[in-house]
């Protein structure tokens, strides 16, 4: 055998090996992680852009981006068909709901607000909305609560129920596509700012505020996972780390529970300033609910 | 989702020896069997889906053995030459012992 010529094909090898482990460390290092001139090209299903100028003059961004942006193509691909949207599953079921007679008053959400498909367009955008009666902002779900147990007279459901994900999924959907837009003036003013605050306050043992992560590391790995911009345009979303729908208020306990600290209540003040908050920072980003995120 | 409900997304037409695709999705909670239940302690006992069959005219086309590690609502898509024109039949087994089948024509062109 020639060891020489086998050393030399060796040493070729290594040399070859050395220059492909050096070429992957600098593309690891110089590769930009987000191509932003292509976020247009892929758009999920009814969405004619992920991408929005900020209307706030407060923003912290110079673009407004969904959270669809930041998902690999296995998980935007299940949002671009209705088919293959799990989110749909909810939605079917919420529309059963609909026209379900429940409660005392033998009453269902049809025979007061008839057809969803035209009564209901936009009102998703707007949530949550300022309520005379009540004296407050209600987010959606505390809207349907109010609206079975005054109108209805039936049971007040859950905040991570089912019927009541589905509900507000199928109510969400009728604005998919349309610009979130919610009221941030008057009586609001006072809970954007109760929001905001919240949003930039440090807390729990990693002492972090959602702007940490949010604003100033998006695009960014946190673990295997993009960090997104933070929005609300998608929920109720779909996760796949759930294999289930979940509120906006789910999201939020979560990420406080990960910077360990005591999360608030879903339907608590504080959450229901946050959810304003973040709806009025992401004024013109397209409702995409059910979105699907992993 | 509690209720079964099967789905499909099947293309109506096509033209001859075009490869087609066909979408299937159930609704299915896919119980794994080795739950416990959180009051009583006891195996929530296993409810899967465990085969699920693509028919054309009778003939089978595609199939697939289910076991407990499929996670809830499967969904199978795959592709297929269109030859002739026929009916699909779709059909999931349950544990249970009940299936759920539905049917889509195709014409070829």
């Amino acid at each position: 055998m020639n060891f020489s010529a086998f050393n030399g094909r060796l040493a070729t090898l290594y040399t070859t090996c050395a220059i492909l482990i050096s070429a992957g460390i600098v593309s690891l290092v110089s590769a930009p992680l987000f191509d932003h001139a292509k976020a247009d090209d892929n758009l999920p299903a009814d969405i004619t852009t992920i991408k929005v100028k900020p209307s706030t003059a407060d923003s912290p961004f110079k673009d407004l981006y969904s959270g669809w942006y930041f998902r690999a193509k296995e998980t935007q691909n299940l949002q671009k068909d209705d088919f293959e949207n799990p989110g749909f599953l909810w939605v079917e079921k919420g529309q059963e709901l609909w026209s379900k007679v429940d409660g005392k008053a033998g009453k269902s959400c049809a025979s007061c607000h008839q057809d969803a498909q035209k009564t209901m367009k936009g009102v998703g955008a707007q949530m949550p909305k300022w309520d005379e009666k009540a004296k407050r902002p209600l987010t959606l779900e505390q809207r349907i609560n109010t609206c079975r147990q005054e109108n209805m007279q039936a049971d007040e459901w859950k905040w991570e129920s089912d019927p009541m994900l589905s509900m507000t999924t199928f109510i969400r959907l009728q604005s998919r596509g349309m610009p979130v837009n919610i009221q941030s003036d008057g009586p609001m003013e006072a809970w954007v700012e109760k929001g905001k605050k919240l949003y930039y306050t440090r807390v729990g043992q990693l002492d972090l505020s959602c702007a940490n992560c949010h604003e100033n590391n998006y695009g960014k790995y946190i673990r295997a996972d993009h960090l997104s911009q933070g929005h609300s345009n998608g929920f109720p979303t779909y996760r796949l780390k759930w294999q289930k729908l979940g509120s906006l208020h789910r999201r939020f306990k979560g990420c406080m529970t990960n910077i360990r600290a005591t999360a608030y209540k879903r339907g608590s003040d504080e959450f229901v300033a946050l959810e304003i908050y973040l709806a009025h920072r992401g004024k013109g980003l397209q409702v995409e609910s059910p979105s699907v995120r992993n | 989702m509690a209720n079964t409900k099967p789905r499909i997304k099947a293309p109506k037409s096509a033209k001859q020896g075009e490869i087609i695709t066909i979408k299937t999705l159930i609704s299915h909670v896919m119980e794994t069997g080795l739950r416990k239940d959180k009051k009583t302690g006891e195996l929530i006992p296993r409810q899967i889906i465990n085969k699920f069959t693509a028919k054309f005219d009778g003939a089978e086309v595609f199939s697939v053995n289910l076991d407990a590690a499929i996670s809830a609502n499967p969904y199978f898509q795959f592709t297929m030459k269109a030859e002739k024109s026929g009916e699909f039949e779709f059909i999931w087994q349950d544990d249970n012992g009940e299936t759920y089948s539905k049917k889509s024509p195709l014409t070829v062109s």
